[in-house]
């Protein structure tokens, strides 16, 4: 679709069409005293070299990953992204399009949302995964949603305090208009959730548990534990994955007894930037299959017998379904799952097996050095990411240290007011030894 | 077609009265309409319907719809066959295609279409 903007000749052509003689005739029903009569206060209009100098003087004063030592972590990791991964997804069929509406006639589009699902499954552990949400937080409370589906009759829900603050926040939000309890659990000072609390938390009406490993403290939860237990009460578990990379080692969801997955795909190809746009991804087990959210593309043969692929149970979507409906997603991030189905498939089961472990071997030296000038805050096990107890207000070191060209990590007394003097550091395959040794020497100095 | 000894309702459901209880179903018109029926979402034992509340959903290549109570109802069973073979509503929906088995409260089957007013009811329906 291309954008004209109209001439005066096609303003005056279509003002007379109307019968009006001029636009002031057009705009008189708005009172007089409503109208704004003055001149806007705009520069004067930029040639392009002059737009583009100014465009990069304003970028050369933003401070970036690439110019600092990194320790964020905490929803949004830095890893490598391929130079492949933008190439592909930056050709025009694949960068311009939207969700199929019309979508057998995308065959292209369907068969990459097709493995999308697949990988999903695959390092997930489950059944059906969807065509993708709009990021972690949003999976999170859809699932949340789906469980309810499933249980209709239960009205309570068990979240970890551990799980990911703003997650917790948006399955606030998706579930504040509905019959829904929501608990929050408190973790214990292995950095877990605590398992007494749980046990005393979990009723007949629980529909479900939701938690996320890593969790936010970066420390592997005992899901099997707790997941065997919910079941055994007859409510669902929900396991959430904030960072993807942990999944090339750690027990898949599906492994740990969980009926849902779901999380953010960031980490697996998409970059950092803003904070998006990022994916989400929600997979199940097949005994749900009817009460996945959003879309699904499922493959099929045509009349001569021929591979395909169409989306599917689109019956129960809103389009058809109304008020009625699944789920109020019938869109999903085509552009972002893409990016993460090249990213996968570039890395194969061996690569995705090996940035896991290095990610694994870089944070765990990071621990041994860090743990000589600041505390372990938590004695759970890791994957990428700890938590840090040191000797002052949180926020003020990472103040100093952003002056000094590190971002140190988060404060957690920003989420957890409790914990004013923790850091949660996060290390991957794009930090080196010499930055680790750094952010050791520099948090000695600025406790 | 429509047996005499059933009941009928303009969303298009049957209900036969037995001894104690009585056998809910969608009629031979509703599973021509629907389609290729692929999946039966019923109610659990001991759940109580108002009269037109949908108890459950039936879902077509096509769509998605809802079942009603003809009456006020509580599930006594759930004809489990029809979940993993739904094309019996196909098939045979006044016979083996029976969705519920529901003990009815002081409800007035009278009150529902008898076989000869509900054909006259799709013989408009057609048109």
């Amino acid at each position: 679709m291309r954008y004209i903007p109209s001439s005066k000749e096609d303003i005056r052509k279509m003002l007379s069409d109307i019968g009006v003689n001029s636009l002031d005739d057009l705009f008189q029903t708005i009172p007089n005293e409503f109208q704004f009569r003055g001149k806007f206060s705009f520069p004067a209009a930029f040639s392009e070299q002059e737009l583009n100098q100014h465009l990069w003087d304003l970028a050369n004063q933003n401070e970036h990953m690439m110019k600092f030592a990194s320790f964020l972590g905490g929803g949004a990791y830095h890893h490598y992204v391929p130079a492949l991964v933008d190439a592909l997804i930056s050709r025009g069929e694949f960068l311009t399009s939207y969700t199929p509406y019309q979508p057998e006639i995308s065959q292209g589009t369907l068969q990459a949302i097709f493995e999308f699902q697949t990988f999903v499954c695959q390092i997930t552990g489950m059944d059906i995964a969807n065509a993708s949400m709009y990021d972690g937080a949003s999976s999170a409370a859809e699932a949340v949603l789906m469980a309810r589906r499933v249980k209709p009759d239960r009205h309570r829900v068990l979240v970890s305090s551990a799980v990911h603050p703003n997650y917790r926040k948006v399955i606030a939000t998706y579930t504040a208009n509905l019959p829904i309890e929501i608990i929050e659990l408190p973790y214990d000072e292995s950095g877990k959730t605590d398992l007494a609390a749980f046990e005393k938390g979990l009723r007949d009406n629980t529909i479900c548990v939701v938690l996320q490993s890593p969790n936010y403290f970066g420390v592997i939860e005992d899901q099997e534990k707790l997941f065997a237990a919910a079941r055994a009460n007859g409510a669902l578990s929900i396991s959430l994955i904030a960072e993807a990379a942990s999944l090339g080692i750690l027990k898949s969801p599906g492994e740990c007894g969980a009926d849902l997955a779901a999380g953010e795909c960031q980490s697996l190809g998409l970059h950092v930037g803003y904070g998006g746009p990022y994916a989400g991804f929600l997979s199940t087990r097949q005994a749900y299959l009817r009460n996945i959210p959003g879309r699904l593309v499922g493959q099929a043969r045509d009349l001569q017998g021929r591979r395909g692929f169409v989306l599917t149970l689109a019956a129960r979507e809103q389009h058809i379904r109304r008020e009625k409906a699944t789920s109020n997603i019938c869109t999903n991030q085509g552009l972002c799952a893409l990016a993460v189905t090249i990213y996968l498939s570039f890395l194969g089961a061996e690569g995705f097996r090996s940035l896991a472990i290095r990610n694994l071997q870089m944070a765990s030296y990071a621990r041994k050095v860090l743990s000589r000038v600041a505390k372990l805050r938590f004695s759970g096990p890791n994957f990428n990411e700890f938590v840090l107890q040191l000797k002052s207000d949180a926020e003020a070191v990472v103040e100093k240290l952003t002056a000094n060209k590190i971002f140190a990590g988060i404060p957690l007394g920003r989420y957890y007011p409790e914990l004013k003097n923790c850091l949660l550091v996060c290390v991957t395959e794009m930090n080196k030894k010499s930055q680790i040794e750094q952010l050791a020497s520099e948090l000695e100095a600025a406790q | 077609m429509y047996p005499d000894d059933y009941r009928y309702t303009k969303e298009h459901e049957w209900i036969k009265k037995g001894n104690a209880e009585a056998t809910v179903g969608i009629t031979t018109y509703a599973q021509k309409e629907l389609g290729d029926i692929v999946y039966v979402e019923l109610p659990t034992v001991g759940k109580k319907f108002a009269m037109g509340e949908a108890f459950g959903s039936i879902e077509s290549v096509k769509a998605v719809s809802e079942i009603y109570a003809p009456l006020e109802m509580e599930i006594v069973s759930v004809n489990s066959t029809v979940v993993d073979q739904p094309e019996l509503i196909n098939q045979d929906p006044h016979g083996k295609g029976w969705l519920v088995k529901v003990k009815l409260g002081n409800a007035d089957l009278d009150s529902l279409l008898s076989s000869g007013e509900y054909e006259e009811l799709i013989s408009q329906e057609k048109h």
